[in-house]
């Protein structure tokens, strides 16, 4: 019979120096195996008195469990160690970029409406369209355009052929058509907000042939200029994101208006950097005024009894204004760096409880 | 409109400063657009006295001066070109760091021919006071040497104002001054014109040549010789004021008519009546008459203009333009003179038709005083008998002022009602005296019987004056008041709205970049794009290249994403939401949601290799776009009746039963080139319009989710069909065989090549099978599987693959 603890010793040798998981289980085998030493040394122990068995069974049970155990251990070191092989082998440069993706835009133009409506829906006003393409009555006449009128002539029109009655339609020249669609269309109380593509004739360093303007209208019994003035100086300093803005209502003239204002927003210009709010200095950005009782006449509504506010601006202006865009005729231009450098990602949805600007 | 202090201080008493009048100027509605305040500028320039003049030892025209400064300082050195200094002499100094107004340049000290300047001594040129370049400034000798020259020159500041369409009486200083009065900036002067008793008859006579019926045409018209008259320059101050105001002085005769223009705001002429032939007569021209105006133009008149003609013919364009051969010269003795009132709508079309941008012009159309040519003919006769002496005739008048006479009732409580300020009765009478209304009567209740001034044709409603009392009273008076609003703020979109806003945001999200592009396009791309009608071309487009209205937003796009990769940024993915145009109607106009991609699918990349863009891609974004606005993207077919400008193999038609709602595809070769662009180019139009309006729900509550927990069983099928059957249709038909067990239908393999028939092509479809109440048994799924097999042979003739 073998000596146990040379036995121990032996296959516990064997174990540690096992190089791989093959030769570990060829060990495994010779000790614990059918034919195994140890399997072997367990089996005599049915030719011994019961007394020596007890004390032998426990020796031999001792030596197996710490060979099996040694397996074990060694099992999990070169496992581990093989992993470890093999994760170096599939290293990989992970300072290489990644697969390409492109990140699109949003036009400033885009953003700079869905701001508007998100300030103006909170004062209620919804948003009214109209066609590009107009007639004459909706651009001039019904809004207080006298035929011949030299405000006429300021709006630098652009024509489609004469038409077989001999009239001519035409690109509006402003969004205001589209209040007297909305007030021969729908009754009183209204408060509706115009946005929309308008067209003059006019191409330089500040004009182009397209822009976008925007404007409100609000018809009802009761609303003055005091809430012309209100509304506007909400808007400002909303849009803005200024708590106070300066503001100038100055008197001028519209043909659908009267009384009409221009109004003037405070700014400052040091360092040729122009800042909305504090300062010294004016900027004017919008018309506006009571809509004229002409024009509620045209529009079937009685100015004896109906009376409200009409204002409009123009949307680059005010975005050129808020994000420091420098050239209105960029706007236009489709220009991939200028659209990535001034547009916004897909979900940056201007809200005003998350903000309008980013 | 330009005026100076002094102009307008002739008729405004005032102590109110340049910059309070400016303010106020602006706030009354009359814009200060310039202030040109040359005490300003000449601040730092000051009176020195020339102690000695020598010659420059270097240069025979230069002069080497002593000056004294006047100012306790040491005397200067200065070098002179000028001929007229001299010792003793009283001049103005600038010295170095002033900027010279003339040039914009700061003066600076410097060697002239080697001996150092050290300031110069000014011309009224270099000093913008005039146009004197022959000397420096040669000051009277008693004037006080080290003071600014602001304090003893007579210097006169100039203010631009932007004058609305409405205010024809602004267009004249006095009119101005009457605004500021009643503003409180001060008191009108009174203005008293004593007529000229004439001592002799006009030789000159005037008959009317206007019908009863055109009369309105030149409704009155003033005249009266003036003979023995001396034409020369007119006096300094007149031609300092014109001057100052940007027009050049011509001679007195002229100048007269150019001062009362813009002091009163009343155009004038005047004729060499020894030049005009027979009597005069306002009259319509005749078709065709041509007459040289003062401009030397030519200009050809319709029976719409008005002239005054003499026996010879149209001698000028009334309202608008003198003629040349009848104009005033130096060698003129005898004038006649005409104060005219003219139709503004007739003087506005002649004016825009003949292209003539006149100062009478731009009067006649807004509207002058229709009591004004008696006041006209008078002043100016006092100042042609003053400064070119002479005798004046006795008018002679032709017609009357038209009736302007208005009575309007104002209730003060309107400035309340419309503007939300409150303004006492007692102001507002004050405030329309001041404007020159009368108030005739006021009744118990408070309101106003107002007689409106003459020279204030656009009041003509109680509007017109709850404008002027709230203008003049101030806006900035009036309380700035919150809107009435609901609580909680409701949703205003609506869903064409909405739908808009997430389709642009759903392709952005996507890697294209939205632009903003012209409605209009050149007309060529126009008709390569299913548009070019007639109805939608520009009568007056601002270049050749953008003379038709868009049909389709395409053409645009790919010309913008060649003009990137022309700059260097390849493969752009551009879009944009707006109008495309199908009819030159109001509303003829659809709202799509256009983009493209063009070159290849992504830059080179060491691990993704680009690829061409091709329909798919067009046909994913054109689905997500779909998607985004709300289109059932499950319900849609794919037919292949893209128009003409994709390419007709490679594009496609998204329909909704017969509905379309996007086409898709790459762009047509021809069109490519057309639009002198690179392909290959994978675009769509989506029309956001088209696509049904979810129906209302009473709820926003979702149906009830029914996930089964049972596993779904997922099979293959190979099917051989004919080349021509779509996909779409195997998949339609695979999908409709057991509606209850198949969930799903994909398309996992696309073969045709020698291993089949020509002309056949091989579809291997992936169907998953859902179970909903017991696990499937291999009999369930055999039985699934031929109920396929029988749906797609009979749908396509498909045969399963051997």
């Amino acid at each position: 019979m073998e000596d146990l603890e040379t036995l121990r010793a032996e296959v516990i040798a064997a174990v540690e120096k096992a190089p791989d998981l093959t030769a570990l289980d060829e060990v495994r085998v010779g000790a614990l195996g059918k034919k195994g030493r140890v399997t072997a040394l367990m089996k005599s122990l049915g030719g011994m008195d019961p007394e020596t068995r007890k004390q032998a069974g426990q020796a031999m049970n001792r030596v197996k469990d710490a060979v099996a155990q040694a397996i074990e251990a060694r099992r999990a070191a070169l496992e581990a160690a093989e992993l470890n092989a093999r994760l170096a082998r599939e290293r990989v440069d992970v300072t290489l970029p990644v697969r390409p993706e492109t990140a699109g835009t949003i036009h400033p133009i885009s953003q700079t409406w869905d701001e508007v409506v998100a300030i103006f829906a909170q004062m209620g006003f919804a948003v009214a369209e109209g066609p590009d393409i107009e007639d004459d009555f909706h651009n001039f006449t019904a809004l207080n355009f006298p035929p011949e009128h030299p405000a006429r002539e300021m709006h630098d029109t652009f024509f489609l052929p004469e038409r077989p009655d001999g009239t001519r339609h035409l690109l509006r020249t402003h969004t205001s058509p589209v209040q007297v669609r909305t007030m021969r269309g729908e009754a009183p109380p209204i408060r509706i907000l115009v946005p929309g593509r308008t067209y003059r004739s006019d191409s330089d360093m500040t004009h182009t042939p397209m822009f976008h303007q925007f404007e409100g209208l609000v018809i009802d019994r009761t609303t003055h200029m005091g809430h012309l003035k209100g509304c506007l100086s909400e808007f400002v300093e909303a849009y803005f994101e200024v708590d106070s803005v300066p503001m100038r209502f100055r008197p001028s003239f519209f043909p659908f208006t009267e009384p009409s204002a221009e109004v003037d927003i405070g700014c400052s210009r040091q360092g040729g950097e122009l800042r909305i709010g504090a300062g010294d200095d004016w900027l004017e950005i919008l018309g506006c005024g009571m809509v004229h009782p002409n024009v509620l006449k045209a529009c079937g509504l009685d100015p004896e009894v109906y009376q409200g506010f009409a204002f409009g601006m123009g949307l680059e202006r005010i975005a050129m204004l808020k994000y420091g865009i420098p050239d209105l005729r960029t706007f236009f231009e489709s220009d991939l760096r200028w659209l990535r450098h001034y547009g916004f990602a897909a979900l940056d949805v201007p809200t005003l409880h998350g903000g309008l600007g980013r | 409109m330009k005026f100076t202090l002094s102009w307008l201080k002739d008729h405004l008493e005032t102590d109110a400063t340049l910059d309070q009048i400016a303010e106020r100027l602006t706030m009354l509605g009359l814009e200060v657009e310039a202030v040109a305040d040359p005490r300003a500028t000449l601040a730092p320039f000051t009176v020195a006295e020339v102690l000695s003049a020598e010659k420059h030892p270097d240069a025979d025209k230069l002069r080497l001066c002593t000056v004294r400064p006047g100012d306790g300082g040491p005397d200067l050195q200065i070098i002179c070109g000028a001929p007229n200094a001299r010792a003793g002499m009283k001049g103005v100094l600038a010295r170095p760091g002033a900027a010279i107004p003339e040039s914009g340049q700061v003066l600076k000290t410097g060697k002239i021919r080697g001996v150092e300047s050290q300031g110069m001594l000014c011309s009224s040129r270099e000093l913008g006071l005039g146009d004197d370049h022959t000397g420096i400034i040669d000051l009277p000798a008693e004037t006080p040497v080290g003071v600014s020259i602001v304090d003893v020159l007579a210097l006169d500041p100039m203010i631009e104002i932007a004058i609305t369409p409405n205010r024809p009486d602004c267009l004249g200083v006095r009119g101005i001054a009457r605004d500021l009065a009643a503003s409180g900036l001060g008191t009108l002067k009174p203005l008293t014109v004593e007529p000229v008793a004439g001592t002799f008859t006009s030789p000159i006579r005037v008959s009317h040549g206007l019908e009863e019926a055109d009369r309105e045409a030149c409704p009155q018209f003033v005249g009266r010789t003036i003979r023995g008259v001396k034409n020369g320059p007119s006096p300094a101050w007149v031609r300092d004021r014109l001057t100052a105001i940007g027009l050049r002085p011509i001679s007195a005769l002229v100048d007269v008519t150019n001062l009362i223009s813009y002091e009163f705001g009343r155009p004038l002429h005047v004729f060499d009546a020894d030049r005009l032939t027979g009597d005069i007569h306002p009259r319509l021209a005749r078709d065709g008459e041509t007459i040289r105006a003062l401009d030397e133009a030519d200009y050809t008149l319709t029976p719409d203009d008005v002239v005054i003609a003499d026996d010879a013919g149209p001698q000028a364009i009334g309202g608008v333009m003198g003629g040349l051969e009848t104009g005033c010269t130096e060698a003129t003795t005898t004038v006649f003179l005409e104060s005219a009132l003219f139709d503004p709508r007739r003087i506005a079309a002649t004016g825009r038709r003949l292209g003539i941008d006149s100062d009478a012009r731009y009067r006649f159309e807004r509207g002058v005083d229709p009591e004004s040519a008696g006041m006209g003919a008078e002043v100016a006769t006092r100042l042609i008998l003053e400064w070119c002496g002479g005798e004046a005739s006795e008018l002679v008048i032709s017609g009357a002022p038209p009736a302007w006479r208005l009575e309007l009732s104002l209730d003060p409580v309107r400035v309340r009602t419309l503007c939300g300020i409150t303004v006492e009765r007692a102001t507002c009478r004050r405030i329309l005296e001041a404007l020159g209304c009368e108030i005739v009567a006021e009744d118990s209740d408070g309101v106003l019987t107002v007689l409106r001034p003459s020279w204030r044709p656009d009041i003509t409603a109680e509007h017109d004056l709850v404008e002027e009392v709230a203008r003049v009273y101030g806006f900035d008076r009036i309380p700035t008041v919150s809107l009435p609003r609901d609580p909680m703020p409701r949703p205003v979109l609506t869903g064409a709205q909405t739908r808009r806003v997430t389709a642009r945001r759903t392709l952005a999200a996507r890697g294209l970049s939205e632009c903003v592009t012209w409605s209009f396009l050149p007309k060529a791309h126009a008709e390569a794009f299913g548009g070019g009608l007639p109805a939608l071309d520009l009568a007056n487009p601002i270049s050749s290249e953008l003379d038709a209205m868009r049909p389709s937003i395409l053409p645009n796009l790919a010309t913008a994403a060649q003009r990137n990769a022309d700059r260097g940024v390849a493969n752009a993915a551009l879009f944009e939401v707006g109008p495309q145009f199908h009819g030159g109607e109001p509303g003829e106009q659809r709202m799509v949601a256009a983009g493209l991609r063009m070159g290849a699918s992504g830059p080179r990349h060491w691990d993704v290799r680009p690829r061409p863009v091709d329909a798919f891609d067009a046909k994913a974004d054109a689905l997500a776009a779909l998607a985004a606005a709300g289109a059932p993207v499950g319900s849609l077919q794919t037919v292949t009746e893209a128009p003409a400008w994709y390419h007709p193999g490679r594009s496609g038609a998204l329909k909704l039963g017969p509905k379309v709602l996007a086409w898709f595809g790459e762009l047509h070769p021809g069109v490519l080139r057309l639009l002198d662009v690179k392909g290959p180019m994978a675009a769509f139009e989506v029309f956001l319009e088209a696509v049904p309006e979810p129906k209302a729900k009473p709820t926003k509550a979702r149906p009830l989710l029914r996930a089964s927990a049972l596993q779904p069983v997922e099979r293959d099928f190979a099917f051989v069909v004919d080349q021509t059957v779509p996909a779409e249709t195997l998949v339609r038909a695979a999908k409709g065989a057991d509606k209850g067990l198949i969930r799903d239908v994909a398309v996992f393999d696309v073969y045709q090549g020698e291993r089949l028939e020509a002309g056949r092509k091989s579809v291997a479809l992936c169907v998953t099978l859902q179970p909903t109440d017991r696990t499937l048994t291999d009999e369930d799924i055999d039985a699934a599987g031929q109920k396929v097999v029988a749906a797609v042979a009979k749908a396509t003739g498909g045969t399963l693959r051997g």
